[in-house]
């Protein structure tokens, strides 16, 4: 299922936890090879997990993680802005109505149903939260990926070669994409949904009467 | 008749204190038309300040019962960044419910929502509008308006965080060379689909680089963002 947690929730996920930072490690230090610092327990962290960001978990039967992602509003520092301006022709993109979204990480082995369910989250966000963009870094395996199950990003600029290039790429929402995204993660936009205000509460109860 | 946001957003950019925030607030609420528009924010030496249309016998009572250990607007917000409508709070513990019907009581509203805000070195803010109102009625309010109450819920954090203290002067907000061009092509009447084919940009960026530009610029909109990129000497035209 889809998870919504800032990480000043983390800790009451201790395995989901231990188990996404891990699942980074060997992602971006093991097969990527990209220069990120990972300490004593095996967690690739870095100072924007510091923030309190909010993360979107792909969460498996057993607890553990199947996929992340994070959230920041580039109206704050955010990495985007912090490292990736030659990627966006030099534009500062600042704005509460654009979050970024980093670590996009599947687990070794993850379906291409995980970073399906992980873009349908993308799209709760949007949609949820009035937000109008999303500006995301990722790695170049991805982008077939993210075209494969009706994804793709506006790309604004890619540096370094082959599977080592890193892309800076926006997103806004569609119905119509989010419908060819609930079909390849196998999840009803229902569900989707449930899974969102189960996070953040939903909109329908009458207020004072939810119990 | 009530001023336009423009004017309004005019009279927050040269602002000078928390009297002249009061003075926006309240302008802003009559704006909207809703009964109450508050900002409260709380500075990184953890001193708090706050503007807003609350009656001074609801603020007198929410500081004499300490309802801010119990108020799930607040527990929403803190370390936060996603606005809240009221209705996805929890409102179903006994005090919690207790809290609600006296905020009622004393003219606060039924409905709300909330933006929270994060600023530099622990600096933290919450931006509410809350009414009376039916559900169908503030479902559609808060559809209309979420993204220009979200913008201006960071505009009074950009005006607070320079009323910290020790801070030097707010520098003019600067647009890169891409960004200037692209405002500058509006400015001289291009459409959208022209100055993304001039730029060499796909219209999606170029609605990003806008979205950027009229945040930095304080901006209500694209228009408005380019007359306050001209009179601010960051384009010519």
């Amino acid at each position: 299922m889809l998870k919504y947690l800032y990480a000043d929730q983390l800790e009451d996920y201790p395995k989901l936890r231990d188990t996404m930072f891990r699942d980074r490690a060997d992602q971006f230090r093991d097969r990527l090879e990209w220069d990120v610092s990972v300490d004593d327990e095996g967690h690739e962290r870095d100072e924007y997990d510091d923030l309190n960001p909010l993360y979107v978990i792909w969460q498996r039967a057993d607890g553990t993680h199947g996929g992340s992602m994070r959230f920041l509003p580039t109206a704050e520092a955010c990495m985007v802005n912090d490292h990736f301006l030659d990627l966006t022709d030099g534009v500062r993109i600042e704005s509460p109505l654009i979050w970024e979204c980093t670590r996009f990480c599947l687990a070794r082995g993850a379906a291409p149903s995980v970073a399906a369910a992980l873009m349908l989250a993308g799209g709760e966000i949007l949609e949820g939260f009035g937000i109008r963009h999303l500006v995301g870094v990722f790695d170049a395996r991805m982008v077939r990926i993210y075209r494969r199950i009706g994804a793709s990003p506006t790309v604004l600029g890619s540096s370094g070669q082959g599977r080592n290039a890193i892309s800076v790429g926006l997103w806004e929402f569609s119905r119509d994409a989010q419908a060819k995204v609930a079909e390849q993660a196998g999840i009803s936009v229902e569900l989707s949904r449930m899974w969102f205000e189960q996070a953040f509460g939903t909109i329908d109860a009458p207020l004072a009467l939810t119990a | 008749m009530t001023p336009g946001v423009e004017t309004i957003l005019e009279d927050l950019e040269h602002a000078t204190g928390v009297e002249d925030l009061q003075q926006v607030i309240q302008a802003l609420r009559d704006h909207f038309g809703v009964d109450h528009m508050v900002y409260h924010w709380v500075n990184s030496d953890g001193d708090q300040y706050g503007c807003g249309t609350y009656s001074d016998a609801w603020v007198a009572r929410y500081l004499e019962k300490d309802y801010l250990k119990i108020d799930p607007v607040v527990y929403g917000c803190y370390q936060r960044f996603h606005p809240v409508d009221w209705k996805r709070l929890d409102w179903s513990s006994r005090a919690v419910r207790q809290f609600q019907v006296d905020a009622i009581e004393h003219g606060v509203g039924n409905q709300g929502y909330s933006v929270p805000v994060r600023g530099p070195n622990g600096q933290f803010a919450m931006f509410t509008v809350s009414h009376n109102a039916e559900d169908d009625a503030w479902a559609a309010f808060a559809e209309t308006n979420r993204r220009d109450l979200i913008l201006i819920a960071y505009f009074f954090n950009q005006k607070a965080l320079e009323f910290e203290p020790g801070r030097r002067p707010e520098q003019t907000p600067s647009l890169s060379p891409r960004e200037v061009e692209a405002m500058t092509f509006l400015a001289i009447g291009y459409s959208r689909a022209q100055v993304a084919q001039t730029l060499s940009i796909s219209e999606h960026t170029l609605r990003v680089y806008i979205e950027s530009a009229r945040f930095k610029l304080g901006a209500q909109n694209t228009t408005h963002a380019v007359a306050r990129a001209i009179s601010r000497g960051l384009i010519v035209v």
